[in-house]
C-alpha cells in the first residue's frame, strides 16, 4: 500500500548500489513479498495470478507462431498447417495458443464475476475495475483478430460480418469500413493489418495489466466480507501465503488447460475453420467463438443493425459505470439478501445469452434473446441503483480478523 | 412497519424472480422441442476409432489399408496437397518403409524448374515432394466432375462435423460428455456415415442431373457417386474387403492426414498430466503446511 513504508534492506554491496539508483528490487519486494494481503481471500482470488499466466503463455506461444505465419491470403491457411505438420512440436504450440485464448476468457469471466459478486469495483477500487474492463475490451479485439488470421471460412466470414457492422454508422460508415479493410472487401490488406495489430495489442494489454496491479497495490485487495483492512492482524504477507496458494491453482488450471491441448484441441473450435477462406461461398451458419456468444446474442436480438451494434457495445460500456450505478453501502452480495437473487438471475442471463448466441435468431430463440438482453441491461441500469437504496443488508463482521476467528477468538485475544 | 414491508417485498421478489425464470425456461423449452423436431437426415452414429478419445492411437495397419483405398479409389479426384510423400514414412502414420514410400512417390510426375529452352521440366517424384493432385486447378477439376469440386483430403476429417438431434435442454449435457470423453472424431464419423450412406432416393425426391442420393449429405444430393463397393481394393493383411471396411480404413487414413501428430501428442499428454498432477499435489501439501503457520 502507498502509506506502507518499505521494509526492504539490501543484503550486499551490489544491491545497495542498485537500490540507490533504481530501486527495482525494493519495488518487487514491497509488491510481491511483504505486500499485506487480507488473510481471508478464497480460491476465487487466485484468478488474477492465473490470468497473468494466461497472458504470458499467449505471448510466448504467439511469438513462436509468428515466426512461421505468413500474413497473405494465399498462404496464411497453409502456413498454419505447415506449423502444425512440419515444425517440431508446432501442433502443440499452436493448440496451446488456440486453446489458450479460450482458457484466458474462461479465467477472465470468472475473475470478472468474482469482482461483481464481492463488489470489488466499489470505492476505492473504481480505477482497478475500469482498467479491468479496458483489458477485457482489448482481449476481445485481440482474440477476434487472432481468430481471423487462421484464414479459414469462419475466420474470413467473421471478419466480414464484424467489419460490416461499421457500415451501420450513419454517413461515414461506408468510408470507415473501407478504410479498415484497406480495399473494397476483406482481403490481403485486411489480413496484414489484423496480423500487425494482433501482435501489438497483447503488449498494450500487458502494460494495462501493470496499471491494473499498480492501482490494486495502492488500495489493496478487496476480500469476501467486503470489510476493509483495519489492523495488521487482518493481513498476511503475500509471500509465502498467496504465492503458494496462487501457484497451486495455476497448476490445477494447467491440468484443465492441458486436457484440451492434448486430447481435445479442436473441441472449442469450429470445423468450418478447417476449410480455407472462400470469399465466394458463405458458410450456412456464421458463429463466433464461444466466449463472444453472449455479445453476439445481444447483437442479433435487436432487429435493427445500428441499434444492435449499439446494444452490443453498450453491453461492455455499461461495465465502466457500474461503480456509480451500484448504490449499495456494502460490497459483498453474500450480505445482500434482496440483491442476491437478481445477481444469480444475471449469471443465468449471461449463460443463456451464450447459449442463444449459437442458435439461429428465429422464433422463440429470438424472443428469449430479447428477454435476456432486456434483463442484462435492466440489471445494471435499474436493479443495481434501486436495490442498493432500499435493502437492509445483513450485519457485517467488525473486521476481517473477526470474520476469520469469530467474535470469541477476538475476545480471547484481547483479554 | 417498515421492516414488515421490506420482508413482504423480499418474499415477493423471490416469488417474482422464480416465476419469471419459470416462464422464460418454459417458453424456451417449448420452442426448443418444436425446433428439434425438424432436423435433416438421420443422426450420425459415433463410431469406435482406434485413435478416438483419451487413449486413442492410430492403427498402423489400418492406415496402410486406408492409404491403399485412397490411392486406388479416391486419388483420381481428391488431392492431398498439404502432405508430402515422406509423411508416409514418419512415426505415428502408416509407417511405410522408405523404399515403399519412394516407390509411391516415383509414380507421380513433378514439374521442377525449366530446361535450357525455358520449358517446364518433368521428373519422377521424390520423398520430399508434396502429394501431386489429380487436377491442375479448380477449373479442370470442375470440368471433369460435372461442375462439382472434389475437396482436398488434407484437413477434411477436421473440416466436417455432426449435429446431434437432441432436445435443446440436454445440449449442455452433451457438451460436457464430449469434453470429458475427448470426442474429436465427429468429422471422421460424418465421413464414414457419408461413405456408407448411399441409397436410392425416396419417392418424391427430385434428383438433380448426375446427382446421387445420400441420406447423410446436407440436402441429400451429392455429386460423387458411391465410390466404395465390396472388394474394391485388395488387402494383403487378410482383413475383410467389405465396402464398410474400406470406408472405415480410408476414413482413418483421412483422420491421420488431418492430424498427423496425434500419437505423439496424446502420449506426451499423459506424461505432462501425470507431472502436473504430482506437482499440484505437492503444491497443495506445501500450501497446507505454510498456511498452518497462521494457526495459534
Amino acid at each position: 500500500m502507498s502509506d506502507h513504508s518499505s521494509s526492504y534492506v539490501p543484503s550486499n554491496g551490489f544491491t545497495r548500489w542498485l537500490d540507490e539508483r533504481l530501486p527495482i528490487i525494493r519495488l518487487m519486494y514491497d509488491s510481491f513479498i511483504v505486500f499485506p494481503t487480507p488473510r481471508n481471500l478464497n480460491y476465487l482470488w487466485t484468478f488474477g495470478g492465473i490470468l497473468t499466466f494466461c497472458l504470458m503463455a499467449q505471448i510466448i506461444t504467439g511469438i513462436v507462431i509468428a515466426m512461421h505465419f505468413v500474413p497473405h491470403g494465399d498462404h496464411a491457411f497453409a502456413s498454419v498447417e505447415h506449423l502444425m505438420r512440419d515444425v517440431n512440436w508446432g501442433d502443440l504450440i499452436r493448440y496451446t495458443h488456440a486453446v489458450g485464448a479460450s482458457m484466458f476468457f474462461a479465467a477472465a469471466y470468472i475473475h470478472l464475476f468474482r469482482g461483481l459478486y464481492y463488489g470489488s469495483y466499489k470505492s476505492p477500487r473504481e480505477i482497478i475495475w475500469i482498467f479491468g474492463v479496458v483489458i477485457l475490451l482489448l482481449m476481445i479485439i485481440t482474440a477476434f483478430m487472432g481468430y481471423s488470421l487462421v484464414w479459414g471460412q469462419m475466420s474470413f466470414w467473421a471478419v466480414t460480418v464484424i467489419t460490416n457492422l461499421f457500415t451501420a454508422i450513419p454517413i461515414v460508415g461506408e468510408s470507415i469500413t473501407q478504410w479498415i479493410w484497406g480495399g473494397y472487401s476483406v482481403g490481403d490488406p485486411t489480413l496484414n493489418r489484423l496480423f500487425s495489430l494482433h501482435y501489438l495489442f497483447p503488449f498494450i494489454i500487458a502494460a494495462l495489466v501493470g496499471l491494473h496491479i499498480w492501482a490494486l497495490h495502492v488500495v489493496g485487495s478487496n476480500n469476501p466480507t467486503g470489510v476493509e483492512v483495519k489492523t495488521k492482524s487482518d493481513t498476511i504477507p503475500f509471500f509465502p501465503f498467496y504465492v503458494i496458494k496462487d501457484g497451486f491453482m495455476v497448476v490445477v488450471f494447467m491440468l484443465l488447460f492441458s486436457w484440451f491441448v492434448f486430447y481435445a484441441p479442436n473441441y472449442l473450435g469450429h470445423s468450418d475453420n478447417f476449410i480455407e477462406a472462400n470469399p465466394l461461398q458463405t458458410p450456412p451458419h456464421i458463429v463466433p467463438e464461444w466466449y463472444f456468444l453472449p455479445f453476439y446474442a445481444i447483437l442479433r436480438a435487436i432487429p435493427d443493425k445500428l441499434f444492435g451494434v449499439i446494444a452490443m457495445v453498450a453491453a461492455i460500456v455499461v461495465l465502466f459505470v457500474i461503480p456509480w450505478l451500484d448504490t449499495s453501502k456494502i460490497k459483498s452480495v453474500s450480505k445482500r439478501p434482496l440483491f442476491m437473487p437478481f445477481f444469480w438471475l444475471f449469471v443465468i442471463t449471461c449463460l443463456a445469452l451464450g447459449y442463444l448466441g449459437a442458435k439461429a435468431p428465429e422464433g422463440y430463440f429470438l424472443l428469449a434473446s430479447q428477454l435476456f438482453t432486456a434483463y442484462y441491461f435492466i440489471f445494471f441500469i435499474v436493479i443495481m441503483p434501486v436495490i442498493g437504496l432500499i435493502e437492509t443488508p445483513k450485519e457485517l463482521p467488525d473486521s476481517i480478523t473477526e470474520a476469520v476467528e469469530g467474535k470469541s477468538g477476538k475476545e480471547g485475544a484481547s483479554s | 412497519m417498515n421492516s414488515i414491508l421490506k420482508n413482504t417485498f423480499l418474499k415477493n421478489t423471490w416469488k417474482l424472480v422464480s416465476l419469471l425464470t419459470a416462464m422464460i425456461v418454459g417458453t424456451v423449452l417449448f420452442a426448443g422441442s418444436a425446433l428439434a423436431a425438424g432436423g435433416t437426415g438421420p443422426e450420425v452414429k459415433r463410431q469406435e476409432w482406434s485413435f478416438g478419445g483419451f487413449n486413442g492411437q492410430y492403427d498402423k495397419a489400418q492406415l496402410q489399408r486406408g492409404f491403399g483405398v485412397y490411392k486406388e479409389v479416391c486419388a483420381s479426384c481428391h488431392g492431398l496437397k498439404l502432405l508430402s510423400y515422406r509423411n508416409l514414412v514418419q512415426k505415428g502414420g502408416p509407417e511405410f518403409s522408405k523404399e515403399q514410400a519412394l516407390a509411391i512417390a516415383k509414380e507421380a510426375t513433378v514439374i521442377d524448374g525449366v530446361d535450357e529452352d525455358g520449358e517446364p521440366k518433368e521428373r519422377p517424384g521424390k520423398l520430399s515432394d508434396r502429394f501431386q493432385g489429380p487436377f491442375k486447378n479448380e477449373t479442370e477439376a470442375r470440368s471433369a466432375n460435372n461442375g462439382a469440386y472434389p475437396p482436398d483430403f488434407s484437413v477434411l476429417a477436421k473440416a466436417r462435423t455432426i449435429h446431434r438431434h437432441v432436445p435443446w435442454y440436454t445440449e449442455p449435457y452433451w457438451w460436457a460428455y464430449d469434453m470429458v470423453t475427448a470426442y474429436e472424431e465427429k468429422g471422421s464419423d460424418y465421413i464414414y456415415a457419408l461413405l456408407t450412406g448411399y441409397g436410392t432416393a425416396p419417392k418424391g425426391e427430385v434428383m438433380g442431373d448426375g446427382m446421387n442420393y445420400n441420406k447423410y449429405f446436407p440436402g441429400h444430393q451429392i455429386a460423387m457417386a458411391n465410390p466404395l463397393t465390396d472388394d474394391a481394393v485388395e488387402y494383403t493383411d487378410g482383413t475383410a474387403t467389405t465396402a464398410e471396411q474400406h470406408a472405415k480404413d480410408v476414413t482413418a487414413f483421412m483422420a491421420w492426414a488431418s492430424e498427423p501428430h496425434l500419437n505423439a501428442r496424446k502420449n506426451l499428454g499423459k506424461r505432462v498430466q501425470i507431472y502436473l498432477l504430482i506437482f499440484a499435489l505437492l503444491l497443495f501439501l506445501a500450501k497446507k503446511s505454510v498456511w498452518a503457520r497462521l494457526k495459534h
